[in-house]
């Protein structure tokens, strides 16, 4: 930490964002798969699929990006996390290549196997929500770290709060997609969605409640992070924005609007993550190694930072063209290949 | 740690299953890379002659190489999780330094996407001409780069330097010293070569199954001959610097070379022999039934008639690597490079003797030798790995002490699922992929790109969408029909 550049905070940044443009991007494009149960008609689920199509490998690639700059910049954390989870880590990768290819493959399958590509697109989506709501559990829940290296047992990921977590994510992408298909469909599709979103956002509701008593309770470090004075103060906005969002969602789906439910449901994962990192904070292996314990050397973290601050930009130059293009309603009957 | 029994069949399974995804991962980079190259060659040819061959063939196999690319990207999705997941303790102490050097790979590889991908694959009748062999260029180049990073990671892995530990971890002092390890432009030209002529065998191949059945375009008598060109230059290559390679790796890596060639021991003042063929016994310290060329071993490798290399018996027994495994793994590369010598040799004769395109023997032979490239090249792989053993970074920190504390169960649990899954996702694309390549570049391949401007959702567009072919529809038509 030399010249007073403070690398690790730099690197959890740029890891904390692309994390977090995976959770939005990848949130409502794994939510249409999982709100395919809820519509059978065919041309209807074309439509769902053609909303994120031209824009859903992209959304990936930050998963693969986040994973090889945590390796880099924090590979104590990487090592931990993905053998301390490493169930459910290779259950969400199997679930990504069926989806992905699923997904693909469906464009060009003939009618007799798009059920097939269908089902799989399906399961492999709730599979890779579900395992990352666990990840996501077991990672609040902590891990048990001796000598540098996960230290538990093959399961330790599986409490009920872990599987409660990913549950409460399935809820969360849901919410996502169906307020995504509000902003990109119309007629009897964006209906549906608008019928679907007011129990899916009350559930999501439920589920952040939920977690917001659970988590304080069984860790106290939490607890008093959140309920010291003068912490209170500055941290509670957090909840009531998160009250009001989900009210604004209520009477939003019920108006004529179209982008409004969307942004809603991206400011209430916005604020979900952001209470998480007011939990965790400054912990990247929770309950206590922080980003600067799990940090790389600075050689490495300074060498991978030259590459990540070239083409970290263009990369979110091109997201925001190849989204801009793809504006506006997608409607039924229109062609996809 | 966790005790003997157990301990080794966890370890055993966790390398399993590393080998097994990067396997099936390494085949599809290997086509990406040699495809990139022979599309920028494809453009450049047509900009310059303007023989429209050139341009059909450039849309034909830029389709191949679509669902190719996407195939590598979703089986390299596994890869860059793989480190952590398997072999963690690996990762704590070298993360430092093969985390930045797999970032740039990803980085390099999502720029490439991000970048020139979508013009390539879609930008035909949208940008100008030299715009659009600017980004072929840019994707050739870029798998190239891509390619470069990796196997840095993987030289370094073979034969670190630049680095110091400190406190049990490893810091990297000189990054150029890191990235141009000793075995890494050895390693770097032979891996690119054999992706090269992976690809050359590919294409040699498909061109070989249409003109079996009587289609005798100029297009693929194009590809014939080009696929012929690139094999008769690089076997040779490919043998001279794989010869290096092998000098290379005796200075840095001599138990390798011993387990590769199955010699035990020296007899003083007496050259070393090849060893042609053999069994070599871990356990009897022999290799039995030898068929010995005398001298050999010694010309060979030190290019000296009486020269001698370290024999297996030199290392103790928990450093040395499974001979009997590498001894054949490389027999098999080296026979199938010079089958590809052989194969290269007798298209000169033939395009000597203007025959070429009709001499159905020979047709056969390129079309059986289609997959031997990548068999060769997974078979080189297996080699350097398993040769590697019983280090994880070579001479610094074992395989067992890297891999992750998990149970047998775990991992046979999701080493099935791996083998199961894979088999299906990728199963179905590579029949796909060929699929595409059976219809070949006359009928519907060729047929201009997919235009964004009439299909709107194709902007920006995603790699597999530039194929319109069906996926379900029978696969071969023709091998039943005629
Ligand atoms: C010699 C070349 C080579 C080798 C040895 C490997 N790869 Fe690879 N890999 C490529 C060459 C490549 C490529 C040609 O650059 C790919 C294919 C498609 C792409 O985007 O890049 C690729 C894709 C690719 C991706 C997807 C990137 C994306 O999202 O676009 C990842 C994460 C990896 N690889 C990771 C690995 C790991 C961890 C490897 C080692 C164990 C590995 N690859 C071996
Ligand atoms: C792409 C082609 C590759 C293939 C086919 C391949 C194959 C294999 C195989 C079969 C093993 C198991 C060896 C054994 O346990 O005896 C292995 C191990 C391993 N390889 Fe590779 N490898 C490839 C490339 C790479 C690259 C590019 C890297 C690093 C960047 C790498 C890193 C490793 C690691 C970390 C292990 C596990 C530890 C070990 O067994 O040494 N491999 N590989
Ligand atoms: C016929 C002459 C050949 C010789 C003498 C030769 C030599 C070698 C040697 C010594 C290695 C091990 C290097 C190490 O582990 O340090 C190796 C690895 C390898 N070989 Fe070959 N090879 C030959 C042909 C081929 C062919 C025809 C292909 C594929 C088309 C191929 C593909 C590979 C690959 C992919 C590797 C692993 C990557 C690497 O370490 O470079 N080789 N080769």
């Amino acid at each position: 930490m030399d010249a007073g550049i403070d690398l690790p905070l730099i690197w959890a940044g740029i890891i904390g964002f692309g994390l977090m443009m995976y959770v939005i991007m990848d949130g409502f494009d794994l939510g249409i798969g999982i709100l395919f149960p809820f519509i059978p008609d065919r041309a209807e689920r074309d439509t769902m699929v053609n909303t994120v199509a031209p824009v859903w490998d992209g959304n990936e690639t930050w998963l693969v990006l986040g994973g090889a700059a945590l390796l880099a910049a924090f590979p104590l954390a990487y090592s931990v996390i993905l053998s301390a989870a490493y169930l459910p880590i290779i259950a969400m990768l199997m679930g990504l290549i069926c989806r992905g290819v699923a997904f693909e493959f469906r464009f060009k399958a003939d009618d007799a196997h798009k059920p097939t590509w269908d089902r799989a697109f399906t399961w492999g989506s709730y599979v890779a929500t579900f395992s990352q709501g666990v990840i996501l559990g077991s990672f609040i829940n902590g891990f048990a770290v001796t000598n540098g290296a996960f230290s538990g047992g093959a399961l330790d990921w599986l409490t009920p709060f872990s599987i409660f977590s990913g549950f409460g994510l399935i809820v969360a992408y849901a919410l996502l997609g169906a307020t995504w298909l509000i902003l990109k469909t119309e007629g009897s599709l964006q209906a549906r969605m608008r019928q679907l979103a007011r129990p899916v956002a009350a559930a999501l509701l439920a589920t952040i409640l939920l977690v917001s008593i659970w988590t304080p309770l069984s860790h106290p470090e939490i607890a008093s992070r959140w309920f010291s004075f003068p912490n209170i103060v500055f941290f509670s906005p957090v909840p009531i924005l998160v009250l009001v969002a989900t009210l604004a969602i209520f009477w939003a789906v019920g108006r004529d609007t179209h982008a409004l439910p969307f942004v809603l449901a991206l400011l209430l994962v916005f604020l979900g993550y952001t209470g998480l990192a007011i939990s965790l904070w400054p912990n990247i292996i929770p309950p206590s190694i922080s980003i600067w314990d799990a940090a790389s050397p600075p050689q490495s973290l300074g060498f991978t930072l030259v590459g990540a601050l070239f083409i970290i930009p263009f990369i979110l130059i091109y997201t925001a063209w190849a989204y801009h293009v793809f504006r506006g309603k997608v409607k039924t009957g229109e062609g996809y290949h | 740690m966790i005790t003997s029994a157990s301990a080794l069949s966890a370890l055993e399974l966790a390398r399993i299953q590393f080998g097994f995804t990067v396997s099936f991962h390494i085949i599809f980079p290997a086509i990406t890379i040699g495809l990139a190259s022979y599309l920028a060659v494809l453009e450049g040819l047509w900009l310059w002659k303007r023989d429209t061959v050139y341009r059909d063939l450039y849309h034909f196999w830029s389709k191949v190489f679509a669902i190719n690319f996407g195939m590598g990207v979703v089986s390299g999705l596994v890869m860059a999780y793989e480190f952590g997941t398997n072999w963690s303790y690996f990762t704590t102490f070298a993360g430092s330094v093969t985390g930045p050097l797999l970032t740039y790979e990803v980085l390099t590889a999502f720029f490439l996407e991000a970048g020139f991908l979508g013009v390539m694959l879609f930008g035909w009748n949208k940008v100008g001409p030299g715009l659009h062999f600017f980004a072929t260029l840019m994707v050739a180049l870029g798998t190239l780069i891509s390619a470069t990073w990796i196997l840095a990671s993987n030289s370094w892995m073979q034969t670190p330097q630049g680095f110091e530990i400190v406190n049990g971890r490893v810091i990297p002092v000189d990054w150029l010293k890191v990235v141009f390890n000793p075995s890494f432009p050895y390693r770097l030209a032979h891996m690119v070569l054999a992706s090269f002529l992976a690809t050359g065998l590919f294409v040699g191949a498909s061109a070989a199954w249409h003109l079996l059945r009587g289609r005798s375009s100029p297009a693929i008598r194009t590809m014939l001959s080009m696929a012929m060109w690139l094999i008769a230059v690089l076997a040779p290559l490919q043998i001279l610097v794989g010869d290096q390679h092998g000098l290379n790796t005796l200075k840095y890596q001599p138990a390798k070379i011993a387990a590769v060639e199955g010699h035990w021991q020296n007899t003083p003042g007496e050259s070393v022999p090849l060893i042609l063929f053999g069994w070599p016994d871990m356990a009897a310290e022999t290799t039995r039934f030898a068929l010995e060329i005398p001298y050999l071993g010694s010309l060979v490798l030190t290019h000296s008639l009486d020269g001698q290399i370290p024999g297996l018996k030199e290392f103790p027994p928990e450093d040395r690597p499974n001979s009997t495994v590498v001894f054949w793994t490389f027999r098999i590369m080296v026979g199938l490079g010079m089958l590809m010598l052989a194969l290269g040799a007798w298209s000169l004769w033939l395009r000597w003797k203007k025959d070429l395109f009709s001499s159905e023997l020979f047709l056969r032979a390129a079309l059986v030798m289609g997959p031997t490239g990548l068999i060769a090249l997974l078979a080189g792989w297996l080699t350097t790995e398993i040769g590697r053993q019983p280090w994880i970074v070579y001479g610094i920190m074992r395989t067992k002490d890297a891999v992750s504390n998990h149970s047998a169960l775990a991992l046979s649990i999701t080493l099935t699922a791996f083998i199961v899954l894979y088999f299906a996702v990728f199963g179905t694309g590579v029949a796909y992929m060929l699929k595409v390549v059976a219809k070949g570049p006359d009928e519907g391949g060729s047929g201009g790109q997919p235009d964004p401007d009439t299909d709107p959702h194709l902007r920006p567009a995603r790699p597999l969408s530039a194929v319109e072919t069906k996926i379900d529809a029978p696969a071969f038509p023709n091998l039943r029909g005629d």
